[in-house]
């Protein structure tokens, strides 16, 4: 019997343009085990796709992307969590 | 009460870098004899955790060394108050980390008063063993605790393989995480946090604070910053100007 499950994958860029380099990353995979541990913390130096234009010519789909900030003035110099995250998605095909 | 001697302390350079990075790593810092001596007790005292610090009178020598007591009056001062300790371990073949995190679920108001937390290793701590995780540069970023823990990779991550006997000293908004360990052996790291109890300036060897070679430590560019890394150079100019007690130094007017 063949199920889809669901694998979201987060890539923070550089600033907001859709082709701008990757500089942090995590894949959530609906379709692994509970045991599985892949894509831990620190498991690795280059990120699956070079940007987030590169991971929808794999097949990802953009569903969610940053909003672009409102600068308050007298905080406009304060950092953060990193500003510009898309989450992707795509569906995999498991045998069950 | 006897002041630490000048040669223990920080010097610019070296304070420079803590406030680029938000940590200082020294190697060496603990001599072998005494390390040796730590290791043995994380083997064999109980009780460990919380306790570690009045079981093993090895560890309390450490953090009596006139090197060691030097680097921490350098960020905090004399004054400075016992917070907590932990003797973290990682069991041998333990595949998971741990989420990113910052030490604190309670925001820091000012990040230029902040308390340190020293991670001392006894043993030698190969990246396989699972060392700390860091990222540095982050320490001025307004993020609390596990709000930071959807990440998992982040370019310029830095793992804190580590010899037996090297302190990395943290400003305590790091983020940080504890990582796998895939040998044999049981990865131990003593974590102390201090509070800082009095304002943080002029508290090193501040000579040559403005020298080019100081500010060229302060330009320091990791690439996770993107589009962040003006407002991250004007940030951290804004902490040095406080350590060295110059409120107006490479100020733009």
């Amino acid at each position: 019997m063949t199920m889809k499950r669901q694998q979201i994958l987060f890539l923070c860029l550089v600033n907001p343009e859709l082709s701008s380099k990757t500089i942090a990353w995590a894949l959530y995979d609906g379709a692994s085990g509970a045991d599985d541990s892949r894509m831990e913390t620190g498991d690795s130096e280059v990120p699956p796709y070079g940007s987030v234009l590169d991971a929808m010519r794999d097949g990802w789909k953009v569903i969610q992307a940053p909003q672009l900030p409102y600068f308050v003035h007298g905080h406009e110099n304060e950092t953060g969590h990193l500003p510009w995250e898309y989450m992707l998605e795509r569906e995999v095909e498991i045998h069950g | 009460m006897v002041s630490t001697a000048n040669s223990h302390l920080l010097d610019a350079r070296q304070m420079a870098r803590f406030c680029s990075d938000g940590l200082i790593v020294l190697e060496d810092l603990v001599p072998q004899e005494l390390n040796e001596a730590v290791y043995h007790d994380e083997l064999t005292v109980q009780p460990q955790g919380y306790e570690f610090w009045n079981s093993s009178e090895a560890i309390r020598r450490v953090f009596d060394l006139p090197q060691v007591k030097g680097v921490i009056e350098s960020l905090i001062g004399r004054n400075y108050v016992y917070d907590h300790s932990f003797l973290h371990t990682v069991k041998p073949h333990i595949s998971k980390s741990q989420n990113w995190h910052v030490d604190s679920g309670v925001m820091n108001p000012n990040p230029h008063n902040f308390d340190i937390q020293a991670f001392y290793f006894a043993h030698d701590t190969p990246i396989e063993m699972g060392p700390t995780l860091v990222l540095p540069g982050s320490q001025l970023r307004r993020a609390n605790y596990w709000s930071i823990s959807r990440y998992k990779n982040i370019e310029g991550q830095r793992h804190l393989a580590a010899k037996a006997g090297t302190i990395a000293f943290m400003h305590q908004d790091i983020w940080h995480c504890a990582q796998p360990n895939r040998t044999d052996r049981t990865r131990y790291v003593f974590k102390i946090r201090l509070n800082a109890v009095e304002q943080q300036r002029n508290l090193f060897n501040t000579d040559g604070y403005d020298d080019p070679e100081v500010r060229e430590i302060l330009k320091t560019h990791y690439p996770w910053y993107g589009s962040d890394w003006q407002k991250e150079y004007y940030q951290r100019l804004e902490f040095w100007r406080f350590l060295v007690g110059n409120d107006y130094i490479w100020k733009k007017r």
